[in-house]
């Protein structure tokens, strides 16, 4: 008897496998990021710029026209696609050592200027590439191989709070913080990153989702303890939710 | 209820077992007694007549291994199971 | 017309419709005209937050085919480096406007020619090289603007106008030539959306596996080398009589002229190698020179940096020797004579 697909993979990812760790969250990222990109049918209109990173090779998993950018510049490399390109959806894909460190000022001023460009924002509060260290997201008293004995607060404050900084500009029009820690979590990650691309879609401005997501292995944890560690002690720092969306008129509770 | 068939894409697995949490009817397990090609013990569901087609597991695995389908209310487990 | 202006308006009318930029003296000119004229023909310009961000959209905007330029001086040449040597890897097409100041550092808002190092060394990392372009003149610097997006597009290359202050402010009568349409290599690399009718297009400098790189910088290296073999010029002018040669480019090739035709007067030959195209430079005009010469002078608004080019091109066939100022002064046409006596003086 012929049963109806409940799940398969999507076509926005190619046939290579991801090099990212057992249970990293990259993977259900690039997952959700590409079932948009289908389900609003611009997979084959969309331009993706990728960071330095781990995710520094999703130009091999993904399925559509992608620059590999200099860390940090992504929002910047995105603005000059965008201006020549305005009727193809563009997006950033950064870490919160791209984005949060040595990006600031290139997201704040992309921000600003109000770009339509959509950025995913994966923040999993370390450096993972490059082998654990602390990132302006790591919090405090979280141990890292450049914060041997935890953060502490007063050498390198706390930290960042992206999104909630994000909001504060206007040219910012959709700031939403998910995780995908759990399968009902990641259904919500996408429903935010729908909303976000819509923004663009519709060209109404900035639009940024920032996603809590995993490192097990500079986490030194299991993939499912660090999942647990997402909602423990991620989320009650970084609370998910919406900032803006002003679309709908302002902050969605 | 609805019934599920779920299919493992064996050697793309990493073992990292985030499905075995993610399912609701805890019926999905990391399989010891084997070693896919990456040498990670692989996924695979132990009693597939349980499955109710959420596609909770499909939703949160990283690397795509799993395809879920909903199949007919007619059919019966000792099918299901011959096709895993 | 306006040095800063001129170069803009031979961009535009080259169809450069991008323009990313950032204000620094003494190039502001520039990203005021491309504001304002810009938008008149449908282009789009932009002020960027940094010189880093500028040379990023440049990227961006090349990689999804756009016809695109940046400008900055010295300080804001550093910062664009990173971006450069990424756009130089992913082979990408753009014009790049250097008005030197003095340096290093914040330097002086006063001409210089001291990014010659930056300019041909390339201030970036690894092995890659960009077109440098040299004008003399408002005109020069029109016709190679103009000429600088096609072979920009030709060779799939960064090329770089390397102008100093004073080029820049300077108003000289400038014709804009009809524009001849050349045969460009079609841009099928470009990111415009796959349409899901191709793969998709990469724009990339990222090798991980050892043999990809070095296959890439062999690919880089054979096309630098077609552009070494075609893309030399310079002007040289009596080099085969000569007692001493010159060597200047730029605004010191017309101070080093004005001190030829002086010593003209006095019976003293002295000839010029005027490079046009720093990268590549012309180390063939260098066979034209007669053997006999007193010596080569090398002239230029630094503490010397070309000098060590012409030191390669002459080989050890004759000495070579440095007359320069830096800080914002300029060599004087009595320095450069003094300098040459001092080359003849020495021989007898």
């Amino acid at each position: 008897m012929m049963g109806s697909v409940v799940y398969a993979k999507t076509k926005a990812l190619t046939d290579v496998e991801f090099h990212y760790c057992p249970g990293c969250t990259h993977g259900v990222i690039h997952k959700i990021l590409g079932e948009v990109l289908v389900e609003l049918d611009i997979l084959g209109n969309a331009i993706g710029v990728i960071p330095v990173g781990c995710s520094a090779l999703a130009y091999k998993y993904l399925n559509c026209d992608i620059h590999q950018a200099a860390h940090g510049r992504a929002p910047a490399v995105a603005t000059g696609v965008k201006r020549v390109r305005p009727d193809n959806v563009v997006f950033t894909y950064q870490g919160d050592g791209d984005l949060a460190s040595i990006g600031t000022a290139e997201i704040i001023h992309a921000a600003h200027r109000g770009e339509k460009i959509t950025t995913i924002f994966v923040n999993n509060a370390i450096y993972g590439m490059t082998g654990g260290q602390m990132a302006p997201t790591t919090l405090v008293g979280q141990k890292s191989t450049t914060s041997p004995e935890g953060r502490n607060e007063s050498v390198c404050g706390k930290p960042l709070k992206v999104s909630e900084m994000i909001a504060t500009i206007d040219g910012a029009r959709f700031v939403e913080r998910v995780s995908v820690h759990s399968p009902a979590e990641i259904r919500k990650a996408k429903r935010a990153i729908t909303k976000a691309f819509q923004y663009q879609l519709e060209g109404k401005g900035f639009s940024i989702v920032e996603i809590l997501s995993t490192c097990p292995t500079n986490w030194g944890m299991k993939p499912v303890d660090a999942l647990n560690w997402v909602k423990e002690s991620l989320i009650p720092y970084f609370p998910l939710g919406n900032f803006r969306d002003d679309i709908n008129g302002g902050v969605r509770k | 209820m609805a019934k599920g068939n779920v299919i493992f894409d064996v050697d793309r697995c990493k073992g990292c077992g985030l499905c075995v949490v993610a399912c609701p009817k805890k019926i999905i397990a990391l399989d010891e007694t084997k070693s896919n090609i990456k040498g990670y013990n692989p996924a695979y569901i132990i009693k597939m007549h349980a499955c109710i087609a959420c596609g909770n597991c499909a939703i949160m695995c990283p690397d795509s291994v799993i395809k879920v389908e909903k199949i007919g209310e007619d059919v019966d487990e000792k099918s299901i199971d011959e096709r895993k | 017309m306006k040095g800063n202006e001129a170069i803009c308006e031979a961009a535009i009318r080259a169809g450069c419709r991008f323009f990313f930029g950032y204000p620094i003296t003494p190039q502001n000119e520039i990203p005021e005209y491309m504001s304002k004229e810009l938008p008149k023909v449908g282009g789009v310009f932009l002020q960027a937050e940094s010189e880093v961000a500028a040379i990023n959209m440049v990227y961006g905007a090349s990689g999804a085919g756009g016809r695109v330029m940046t400008s900055s001086s010295s300080p804001g040449m550093s910062l664009k480096q990173e971006g450069i040597s990424y756009i130089a890897g992913a082979e990408l097409p753009c014009v790049i406007v250097n008005m030197m100041r003095g340096g290093p550092g914040l330097g002086s808002i006063q001409p210089s020619q001291a990014d010659y190092f930056q300019a041909t060394r390339g201030g970036g990392n690894g092995d890659y090289r960009h077109i440098v372009y040299a004008p003399a003149s408002i005109q020069e610097m029109v016709d190679l603007t103009v000429e600088a997006f096609d072979k920009a597009d030709i060779y799939r290359i960064p090329v770089l106008i390397l102008g100093d202050g004073m080029l820049g402010q300077m108003m000289e009568a400038v014709t804009f030539k009809e524009i001849k349409k050349q045969d460009l290599p079609a841009k099928d690399w470009i990111t415009d959306g796959t349409k899901e009718k191709r793969e998709p297009n990469i724009i990339n400098s990222l090798y991980l596996e050892p043999e990809l790189l070095y296959a890439h910088n062999l690919k880089l290296e054979k096309k630098y080398n077609a552009i070494v073999d075609k893309e030399v010029r310079f002007e040289a002018v009596d080099l085969e009589e000569a007692d001493v040669v010159c060597v200047a480019y730029g605004t010191t090739s017309r101070i080093v002229k004005n001190a030829i035709e002086t010593l003209k007067k006095e019976n003293i030959k002295v000839g010029l190698i005027r490079p046009i195209t720093l990268w590549p430079f012309p180390e063939k005009a260098f066979d034209q020179i007669n053997t006999n010469v007193k010596g080569i002078l090398t002239v230029e608004m630094s503490m010397g940096q070309m000098i060590d080019d012409v030191k390669i091109a002459s080989n050890g066939r004759w000495k070579t020797s440095f007359y320069g100022k830096s800080g914002g002064l300029v060599p004087t046409p009595a320095g450069v004579i003094d300098s040459i006596k001092k080359i003849l003086g020495e021989e007898i």
